[in-house]
């Protein structure tokens, strides 16, 4: 199971860290970029076709600028009435592109401006760091070895001294008994009996810690789904499948319609080849192949199969069985809406860098030190009474207000609010 | 020091030395049998240390095998398609309706990925505001049971087979049907109020010519109806309107219990009893009956009489405010003192005065219409404008049933279950199996059931489509929760089915003249109820989104404007010359329903079994409810004044057996003492007994908990000529046998501290200061010279403040009646465990919430007060100090938190709590421990039957994924539903606004008919709490001298009596002394 070394890890934690840094900034500076992933991402490239066509220079395409307004408020009623987006139904259906009624005029525009400034990166910006050498280098066996030699080198300078001694001795006319051989010595047996026992106990004490603990646990799929194709290469949000997880404890995973939202138009993987840990390569349009069986999709006449056995699905469809990656025990109760939703944690911080994952493990140890020290250390979106700004629930708490008027705190944790109290998470 | 006494038990009243042992002995447990085995000690004797190290390695080796075991591989699995409207692991609400025997309750039930899980009040009905009952709140586990039947059956012999398909049944059935001729149908019902039900109905009728429909309630009304229809020409029941009645005089029913509509009531009833201002105002309620029932505990006074008695009260009263009828000779002079202080606060209050009768007898009724008639009731606080519905059985109708049942040709049973509420039901079930074609459209293999041909099982009503009008005007919808667990199929369409589609469809449109859209006309109606439903209100409301809309709120009304009918004042003297004197020197029995049991058609609900009643607090069984003084002449215990006797008879379980015998008809009970029933009464709950005919089929059929609960007391209803009477002269004889009874008072002491206050409302306004004025000196008496801050400086440990919020609960005990619907919603909300017989008598019941009954006054006719006793989340809290693993502690919230996880089983916390709240889980109740099958050595020995249905993997639909549910070893209580906390601050958070964690509802207030209980952040001024605590003169801390600091305040009770109460009878007492 623990394929990923320690030094790994070390790398994955650093490259975490940079991403969410980035992440960020972008986040902020750019608003158009941020609708643009959040909204239309999912179906099109600024500057290639994929499940829509690129939006790169639209408005050399369109019949006039109100055009694109208007397209995306109800694409339906302008297959209907224009010819132009007739046109484009032509040729891009059976999909039609989802009403975005919600965007308003402004933000269109930023995404515009978005995607007709749209630079492709360069492509190996990124990859230096996951290939990064190993770590720094392991010092602990270093140590080891090293105390291990300076261990016995003390033990034979011992040896070799009470040797002396007796020869000094026997010199001096002093008599001494035969020392005792060192196996029999019960200093030596002594000490090395409390080294064994520490050594010893550490082990099964961390052994036990670890019991039940599930950390990089890496279940084989009923289907190869890659987050890196998608989440990675394809850039679609996380949120697009996995929606709940502002609204709902769960963050679910989507259900296989979602999945069919864009695989009714995408029937075969042309990416970089996927290769499996063990070196084995994954054919991609074969897994797209298991996910039309389990959506009762016929790729060939491109509908549904008939519902004959009365059963509102499409024969044959069955929902997908996937192995449960992260489980947390009954007795805790977790809520994904308040960590992405109130929280505003990236879904990184805690499943790691899931968009570089060809199959997903688990990143964090899920225990229960490692939520506490999380809590510990975030801070909340605590109100700013005189600017506005910030979560304004927060209002209520007056002693902080005045703590953090006093200048007596700079900041409010997590923990400061109860996070780490026993019924925030166990009833 | 209060001289007052609040007694729970006559040993506590008494002191006697078993009650102060078995009241030390709080956990009633055994420690460990070291000691005993060698009687050298631990360390001494050889075989234990032995032991001790063989339990230790064991342990060890366990713990170690179970930690270490590999884990689990986990599904996850998602929808296919998933519906627009869930979302995993949200919540959806759905209005719909409880319904069950005539019952209605408006309701909104909670679904969780897809599964009905909780049921709360829905308060846009009118009619009970968001308030629900007992029965409502559990019916929810009905849903689960795992006795419904899973698909249609035929009879076979002794048995019964499956029939794989409904059409092929529906050929049966029509085939059986055209054999019988010319013979009569029968379709026999409990009262059905569903408009659409009674079209399809009618439909059914017409196409069998000779046909009838029959309505039989359990527990029938048939006396009002038939009065009603004497004096005013309606068969119907008025509404009532206790909101408006200052005074109100109940001759034995019990309107906030099980009479009528209780929910309704209570909702009014406590309208007026909430002391608000400076000058207060309260109903002033009189009580007259011969046992202690639910209302009558809550009455201001109240007086006891024979069961015979009833009409001799109520011409006595008609008498007194001046009817043309000559009064009665009443012998008791405290009764007859009553009655005319109950007629004179009547007539003071004319025109807002109410009188209520419990009796089935139409000349009472009658008599009781004449007082209703000089008080002014009619058309103020009696409203003929909206007529009840939920009643209508008819027991003349029934009874020519019986008589002329040879002669019947098909017989129809749906909803009623006669063979077990009818009197005779031994023979009713001889004949019934004789009738050519038998239908039964339960769902439950009943008393009834089991002697029908065909089963056509229906839907529980969180499966179903339909309607409910228990009121004239106001209608209430039922939509479903959940697809049918089982194959079954709802009555109305089995009956569409049996009409067939020849049936024209013009009658919903005659019926509805009145619809304005003539134009949306149904055009068909299917097949299946579902549609008939859906078209049938959509024509009524004009259009589709009306009928959404409708669904939607779960209720459409037209308020009625509060009118009179005219009163027929001719039948008055007949009925009162047939009211005779009662019988006297005998012992009467009565019969009356508990807010648990109801009329026995959810006896296997293990909520409702595990319920304490609230007035005898005894739980899996009914009883013969008897006084002191009886006692002493049937079982000869003196409980009063000989304390052995009453030692013998209270501290153990087993309760000496007495043959009742009434009507020819006999059965054996064990005998309940307690105070406030009138001495020549015995009192028996019906609703339990249920058993199938033949004893062994009981468990599967009528169910595990069920089963073996109680007596089946329906034999000793009587038929006076007219109508069905509950209650008989009784012959009463003493056997030599005990039976058990499981009664969780007293496994809670307060030990003699004083947790109650009350005053009367006089003295109340005369002084309003000196309610509270022991304990406020009781504070003052803990504090050092000079200081004056009782929380902070009262204590040597440090105060930790609250930031944000705190979380307080405040209970008024002017309005708790004792109704226990928040003691089964506790257990809903938070998977609470039913432990089952054996264990409650062990004093280990779960219950997080339970609702204290204190005694208190006369012996014979003692006050009732009830405490609603709950984990009280001290901001100092003894048990949080004592815990070893900390396992219990505070949050900044003011919330006590229990860590199930952390929890080692040391039961130090519960030693430490003066409230005794906290709950230890002795035993595997829940199947939650890692070990599988440790409960399976245990069954019948320690465990009952219902432990294992309650851990049935259907019935475990029921649990609340929020929640924990408990292993054995852990200590529980109380949460204030933290679940329901965190959730309202999440969404606090996620919409930015703190007023929504202002006044969050936990399981219990919710379900409360009276609001009884307000919650929420005693930081925001603006919150309920807040607003309830700022009644300075009533708020006060259970055992605040202690010095606990409790987060959950009660007010204190005002009466509206003469009589001196409280404080006053200290003050009053004083000034006979000095006079």
């Amino acid at each position: 199971m623990s394929r990923f070394r320690i030094s790994i890890n070390k790398a994955l934690i650093s490259f975490l860290l940079i991403f969410i840094f980035s992440a960020n900034n972008q986040v902020f500076a750019a608003d158009g970029e941020a609708l643009f992933k959040a909204n239309c991402a999912n179906c099109h490239k600024p500057d290639a076709d994929y499940t829509g066509p690129a939006l790169k220079g639209w408005s050399k395409r369109v019949p006039s600028p109100d055009w694109i307004y208007k397209w995306v408020a109800n694409p339906a009623q302008m297959i209907a009435s224009d010819a132009y987006a007739k046109s484009l139904f032509e040729k891009w259906k059976p999909t039609v592109m989802t009403a975005f009624s919600n965007l308003k005029k402004d933000e269109i525009d930023a995404i515009l401006k978005y995607v007709d400034d749209y630079m492709p990166p360069a492509s190996t910006a990124q990859a230096g760091t996951n290939g990064a050498p190993a770590g720094q280098s392991d010092n602990s066996l270093l140590f080891g070895i090293l105390t291990l030699v300076m261990a016995i080198v003390a033990f034979i300078l011992l040896q070799v001294n009470s040797n002396l001694r007796k020869l000094t001795d026997e010199k001096e006319g002093v008599y001494r008994t035969e020392p005792i051989p060192f196996y029999k010595n019960k200093t030596y047996i002594m000490t090395v009996i409390l080294i064994l026992f520490a050594v010893g106990g550490y082990y099964t004490i961390s052994g036990a810690i670890g019991l039940g603990r599930m950390k990089n646990y890496q279940p084989e799929q009923p289907i190869y789904y890659s987050h890196k194709v998608h989440a990675g290469t394809n850039q679609i949000s996380c949120l697009y499948c996995h929606g709940s997880a502002q609204d709902s404890k769960h963050a679910g995973i989507p259900s296989v319609n979602v999945c069919m939202n864009c695989h009714m138009a995408i029937k075969e993987y042309k990416g970089d080849p996927i290769v499996r840990e063990d070196g084995t390569s994954v054919n991609g349009t074969e897994e797209i192949q298991k996910l039309y069986k389990y959506a009762g999709w016929n790729p060939d006449t491109k509908s549904y199969n008939p519902d004959n056995n009365g059963d509102g699905a499409p024969d044959g469809a069955q929902p997908i069985s996937w192995v449960k990656i992260h489980n947390l025990p009954d007795h805790v109760y977790f809520n994904h809406s308040q960590h992405v939703k109130v929280g505003k944690q990236q879904c990184q911080t805690c499943h790691g860098n899931i968009q570089e994952m060809p199959e997903v493990y688990q990143f964090s140890t899920l225990s229960m030190g490692w939520c506490i020290n999380c809590h510990r250390e975030s801070k909340v979106d605590f109100y700013n009474k005189e600017t506005g700004e910030g979560n304004k629930f927060y209002s209520i708490y007056e002693k902080f207000h005045k703590d953090l008027k006093d200048h007596k705190v700079d900041s409010i944790t997590v923990e400061k609010i109860g996070g780490t109290e026993c019924q925030k998470c166990h009833y | 020091m209060s001289n007052k006494k609040y007694w729970q038990s006559f040993g506590e009243l008494n002191q006697t030395d078993a009650y102060k042992q078995s009241s030390e002995n709080e956990f009633n447990e055994d420690l460990l049998p070291i000691e005993e085995l060698s009687g050298e000690g631990i360390l001494d004797g050889k075989t234990p240390r032995r032991d001790f190290l063989k339990y230790l390695g064991f342990s060890t080796a366990a713990a170690a095998i179970a930690a270490s075991c590999e884990m689990p591989v986990r599904k996850a699995v998602p929808y296919l398609q998933r519906p627009d409207n869930v979302i995993p692991g949200v919540p959806n609400y759905y209005a719909s309706t409880y319904v069950n025997g005539g019952d209605a309750i408006s309701v909104v039930v909670k679904q969780r990925d897809g599964r009905p899980i909780k049921i709360e009040g829905n308060e846009l009905s009118s009619l009970t505001k968001g308030g629900t009952s007992a029965q409502a709140q559990a019916s929810v586990l009905d849903l689960y049971d795992t006795t419904r039947l899973r698909h249609p059956l035929q009879k076979d012999g002794n048995d019964f087979k499956e029939i794989s398909s409904f059409e092929s049944l529906d050929n049966m059935v029509k085939d059986a049907m055209v054999g019988i001729g010319n013979k009569p149908v029968v379709l026999l019902t409990s009262t059905i109020h569903s408009p659409s039900t009674l079209e399809i109905i009618n439909k059914f009728l017409a196409k069998y010519p000779g046909s009838r429909h029959i309505q039989y309630d359990a527990v029938s009304y048939h006396g009002m109806l038939s009065s009603n229809e004497a004096c005013y020409g309606k068969r119907a029941i008025p509404s009532y309107h206790f909101e408006n009645a200052k005074t109100i005089v109940s001759l034995g029913a019990d309107f906030l219990g099980t009479w009528l509509s209780p929910v309704e009531f209570s909702k009014q009833y406590a309208t007026n009893r909430k002391v608000t201002g400076e000058h207060p105002t309260l109903s002033r309620h009189f009580h007259f009956e011969s046992m202690l029932s639910l209302t009558g505990s809550n009455a201001d006074d109240r007086y006891t009489h024979k069961p015979s008695e009833t009409g001799l009260v109520a011409l006595a009263l008609l008498a007194k405010l001046g009817g043309n009828v000559t009064a009665p000779t009443i012998n008791d002079a405290n009764l007859k003192a009553g009655i005319d202080k109950a007629a004179t606060e009547l007539m003071k209050t004319k025109g807002s005065s109410l009188v209520v009768c419990g009796s089935n007898d139409v000349n009472v009724q009658v008599v009781v219409n004449a007082i209703n008639e000089l008080i002014g009731a009619n058309g103020t606080t009696i409203n003929w404008g909206a007529t009840s519905n939920i009643r209508k059985g008819n027991d003349a109708d029934m009874n020519k049933l019986v008589a002329e049942i040879g002669s019947v040709g098909a017989l129809l049973v749906y909803d009623c279950n006669p063979v077990y509420t009818y009197a005779d039901g031994k023979k009713l079930a001889e004949a019934i199996s004789k009738i050519p074609v038998t239908i039964s459209f339960n769902g439950t293999m009943d008393e009834t059931t089991e002697q029908c041909k065909y089963v056509i099982p229906s839907h529980h009503w969180l499966e179903s489509w339909g309607d409910a009008e228990p009121k004239t005007g106001y209608v209430s919808f039922i939509q479903p929760l959940i697809n049918p667990l089982f194959k079954t199929r709802s009555f109305q369409s089995s009956l569409m089915k049996l009409t067939g589609a020849s049936v024209n469809n013009t009658s919903v449109s005659t019926n509805d003249s009145t619809s304005a859209k003539p134009a949306v006309a149904v055009s068909s109606e299917g097949s299946d109820y579902e549609t008939f439903v859906k078209n049938y209100w959509t024509s009524k409301l004009g259009n589709p989104e009306a009928w959404d809309k409708a669904l939607q709120d779960g209720v459409v009304e037209t308020a009625a404007t509060v009118s009179s009918a005219v009163f027929n004042a001719s039948v008055v003297s007949a009925s009162a010359s047939k009211i005779v004197a009662g019988k006297s020197g005998t012992t009467e029995v009565v019969l009356y329903q508990k807010v648990s049991m109801g009329n026995g058609s959810q006896a296997n609900n293990p909520w409702l079994q595990e319920l304490p009643d609230p007035i005898s607090k005894v739980t899996w069984d009914n009883y013969a409810m008897v006084s002191p003084e009886l006692a002493k002449t049937l079982v000869g215990i003196d409980i009063v004044n000989n304390q052995r006797q009453a030692d013998a008879y209270e501290v153990t379980p087993e309760k000496p057996i007495v043959k009742i015998t009434t009507n020819g008809k006999s059965i054996e009970l064990p005998v309940l003492i307690l105070p406030g029933l009138n001495s020549s009464t015995v009192a028996v709950a019906l609703g339990y007994g249920r058993s199938s005919a033949d004893e062994k089929n009981s468990l599967d059929r009528i169910g595990k908990s069920a089963a073996g609960a109680g007596k089946n007391a329906y034999v000793f209803a009587g038929f006076d000529g007219t109508s069905f009477i509950y209650n008989g002269v009784a012959d009463v004889q003493k056997t030599n046998t005990t039976y058990p009874l499981a009664q969780t008072q007293v496994h809670g002491s307060s030990e003699g501290r004083p947790v109650i206050y009350e005053t009367n409302l006089l003295s109340f306004t005369k002084k309003p200061e000196a309610l509270l004025e022991e304990p406020r000196s009781e504070r003052l008496n803990l504090l050092a010279e000079g200081k004056t801050d009782f929380v902070t400086e009262g204590t040597i440990y440090p105060n930790y403040e609250k930031p944000g919020i705190k979380w307080g609960m405040s209970i008024d005990l002017n309005t708790c009646t004792g109704c226990s619907a928040c003691v089964v919603a506790c257990t809903a909300e938070n998977n609470v465990s039913v432990v089952g017989k054996i264990q409650v008598q062990k004093a280990h019941e779960m219950h997080w919430l339970r609702i204290d009954r204190y005694f208190t006054g006369d012996v014979k006719n003692p006050d009732v007060v009830f405490q609603p006793m709950l984990c009280q989340h001290c901001d100092n809290a003894p048990c949080e100090n004592v815990c070893p693993v900390a396992a219990t502690n505070h949050s900044s919230e003011g919330l006590n938190q229990m860590t199930y996880n952390r929890c080692i089983g040391t039961r130090y916390c519960a030693n430490n709590c003066p409230f005794k709240v906290r709950r230890f889980n002795w035993l595997d109740f829940t199947g939650a421990d890692s070990f599988a099958n440790n409960q399976e050595p245990l069954r019948d020995k320690e465990l009952n039957e219902v432990v294992f249905q309650m851990n049935d993997d259907l019935t475990r639909m029921v649990l609340n994924p929020d929640v924990t549910v408990r292993s054995r070893g852990v200590i529980e209580k109380c949460s204030f539903c933290v679940q329901r906390l965190q959730d309202s601050k999440l969404e606090a958070k996620k919409h930015q606004d703190p007023s929504l964690v202002r006044n969050v509802k936990t399981a219990c207030m919710q379900a409360c008919p009276t609001n009884a209980i307000s919650f929420g952040n005693v930081n925001d001024k603006e919150s309920e709490v807040s607003k309830a605590r700022a009644d300075k003169n009533r708020n006060f801390y259970v055992l605040e001298q202690l010095h606990v600091l409790p987060n959950v305040s009660y007010l204190a009770k005002v009466r509206n009596t003469d009589r001196p109460i409280g404080i006053a009878e200290e003050v009053s007492a004083e000034n006979e002394a000095h006079a």
